[in-house]
């Protein structure tokens, strides 16, 4: 196997290695655009994972499975809602809470489901591009799911950015109270901006349940959640950076990897922190303009609303 | 049979804290309570199911006379030492700590009931009334890596290891002689994935190697993915601890499994004769801690032939995995030929042997 074909497939495995961390941490970087930090996304993606992976099981069909895994991630992220938003509990501790509560949930209502094994999704060769050599096996054939997430960056990317809705959803996240000032529901858009979260992070659990590792395991997310989560801080919420990112953080694991697979001693220590140290480097380094962070980071990030007015 | 989950360790605590502090002497008339600790949920596959099966045959096999309590998925650390020490309050007189974190909690407990007997898999302190046992998975792991090189086509075989400890580099070297002693070509490429179970990384790894062109991927982790990416990438798997066939059907070749069920009930016959004492346990395929899983569709008559051999020539002791001369990756001659390697030299393996690609990690 010559270095070419080593790096066509390091390449491949990345985009799919990155794919998780691209949903989950889009889905965030709108919730947290809104003004709400939501540190439960690990928990949601276990139930997403685990109801994926149940409702495939029952249903035959996995794309009922990736329907009900974004359902069950809204339903998880409307109890943190209702905490933060609405009863006003410090969103931090309310984040921790989600995340335990998930892992456990999960583990509790997938223990019928381990070891059954499913057919996960298989990937669809786009007609005549995927025929392109070298680039046809890296772009163009991939399951539903990764050309979904190019799709959701390309959306929210628009959404934020391009329009009217997107403006107002910025603003609030700015400044709540000039934002409910002028009119704005304040509570029913961050509502929406959590519950968009809870669906992505349910999908990304999906994804590693039915496409990554096609069954339920305890746990099995072990820490991408928090991945997702530094993701966004580090990309200095820009939904370009949190995309390089994810797929930053998917390569130089599989390099990683294959230098192994090769024979180059490296200590697996070093190994296991690499990824997250060169993502962190890279987008501190590009986002290291103090007066962009300040002006990207949500001024209300965090912050509790109570309408008075 | 009662199990107790995590919310149940408070009552049991409880419990505990209301009960007399168990008698050491045994009486007839009532069962022996027995306890096991598990570090990781019981699932169906994996080292923490194969243990559960071990509690299962010792149900069966002696019916009423004991009673069995598990608690899965305990932290080592803190936790565990509250769990076990909850057990022997409660009365239970026969313990069985099964991961090698639970060693030092094991042994502290024990000093506080002298009368419970300890058994504390994988680890290496013992007491009067704490025995240890383990069981010799490198011969699996030979006979595994036997059947690879018969049956490998691009004499590559990618293994994906969880930490770079003397259990597992012994596995490694195990699995390499074997491979070989019967096709001197091929080579092992590993792949340290830093975590005993993470099915994404293992999958990831196996994804690697076999982009590499193993055509054969075997695994020191928990979980069934390596399996899984086998079977969809058209090549062949060895699974670890558990019959992992239901992942690959046709991939899956065999696995190397424990076996510990025999072992818990010749403890638990001890300990109501009054005959236990401290001892340490490392069986293997003699014993019957050891087997090979059912051989799937991919391995030849030929195959299977020369395995079932080398299976009873290790039995019966004419073949040892680490018999010289064994060489290091350096081509230096570790053991010489006409002696074989100690138990103690296996427990600290730190080295490759010959036919393992790369340095050694520390």
């Amino acid at each position: 196997m010559d270095g070419f074909d080593t790096l066509l497939a390091i390449l491949i495995a990345t985009i799919r290695a990155g794919t998780p961390l691209v949903f989950a941490a889009i889905g965030e970087l709108v919730t947290e655009k809104s003004g709400v930090l939501n540190l439960g996304i690990e928990g949601m993606m276990l139930i997403g994972a685990v109801t994926g992976f149940i409702f495939t099981v029952l249903t035959g069909n996995p794309y009922i499975g990736i329907l009900a895994a974004m359902v069950a991630g809204v339903a998880i992220s409307l109890i943190f809602g209702v905490l933060t938003l609405s009863l006003m509990t410090n969103q931090v501790a309310t984040g921790l809470a989600l995340t335990i509560f998930g892992i456990g949930l999960s583990a509790f209502v997938g223990l019928a489901y381990i070891g059954t094994p499913i057919d996960g999704l298989d990937p669809i060769a786009i007609p005549v591009l995927s025929e392109i050599p070298v680039l046809g096996p890296l772009l163009f054939n991939h399951d539903i799911m990764i050309y979904g997430s190019i799709l959701l960056f390309v959306v929210v990317s628009w959404f934020l950015y391009r329009t009217r809705a997107g403006l107002i959803l910025r603003a609030v996240g700015e400044s709540h109270d000039a934002a409910h000032a002028i009119g704005y529901s304040v509570l029913k858009i961050r509502y929406l901006a959590v519950m968009f979260g809870g669906a992505m992070s349910g999908i990304a659990g999906a994804y590693l349940s039915l496409v990554y590792t096609p069954q339920w395991a305890e746990n099995m997310t072990a820490g991408r959640g928090w991945i997702a989560l530094a993701l966004v801080v580090f990309a200095t919420w820009r939904p370009g950076r949190v995309l390089a990112g994810a797929y930053l953080f998917g390569f130089i694991t599989i390099s990683g990897l294959h230098v192994q697979a090769l024979g180059y001693a490296i200590s697996s220590h070093l190994m296991a922190m690499l990824p997250y140290l060169a993502t962190v480097l890279v987008l501190v380094i590009i986002s290291r303009d103090a007066t962009k962070i300040r002006l990207n980071a949500p001024a209300s990030l965090g912050r509790p609303f109570h309408p008075t007015a | 049979m009662t199990i107790v989950s995590g919310f149940k360790r408070i009552a049991l605590a409880a419990m505990a804290a209301t009960a007399l502090t168990a008698s050491g002497a045994y009486a007839a008339e009532e069962p022996l309570k027995i306890g096991f600790v598990y570090v990781s949920p019981v699932g169906d596959a994996g080292w923490t199911y194969q243990h559960d099966l071990g509690r299962k045959q010792l149900e069966a096999e002696l019916g009423d006379k004991i009673t069995t309590t598990f608690v899965e998925s305990v932290p080592e650390g803190a936790d565990a030492e509250r769990v076990i020490r909850d057990f022997a309050a409660d009365g239970h007189e026969l313990i069985f700590t099964t991961s090698f974190g639970y060693m030092n909690p094991t042994v502290k407990v024990a000093r506080m009931f002298p009368k419970v007997a300890f058994d504390h898999a994988t680890g290496y302190k013992r007491g009067k009334n704490v025995s240890t046992y383990l069981a010799r998975f490198y011969e699996g792991r030979y006979l595994t890596g036997v059947l690879a090189g018969l049956t490998t086509k691009s004499n590559k075989i990618g293994y994906i290891a969880a930490f770079p400890i003397p259990e597992v580099v012994r596995g490694i070297n195990a699995f390499t002689r074997g491979l070989r002693s019967v096709n001197p070509d091929a080579d092992v490429n590993v792949v340290w994935v830093s975590s005993w179970y993470d099915p994404g990384k293992e999958r990831e790894a196996a994804e690697t190697l076999i982009a590499q062109g193993a055509d054969i991927v075997t695994q020191h982790t928990d979980s069934t993915a390596p399996v899984q990416a086998a079977e969809d990438r058209g090549v062949h798997a060895i699974g670890y601890h558990s019959d992992m066939s239901k992942y690959g059907p046709n991939a899956h070749l065999t696995a190397t499994t424990h076996h510990w069920g025999d072992f818990y009930i010749s403890e638990a016959n001890a300990v109501m004769d009054g005959t236990w004492e401290s001892t340490d346990t490392w069986g293997g395929i003699k014993e019957g801690m050891i087997k090979l899983a059912p051989f799937g569709p991919g391995v030849s008559d030929e195959t299977k032939k020369v395995v079932a051999e080398r299976e009873a020539a290790i039995a019966s002791g004419e073949l040892h995995p680490f018999a010289g001369p064994v060489k290091d990756q350096a081509g230096t001659v570790r053991i010489a030929e006409g002696e074989v390697m100690s138990d103690g030299d296996m427990l600290g393996f730190d080295w490759y042997v010959e036919g393992v690609v790369g340095e050694l990690p520390n």
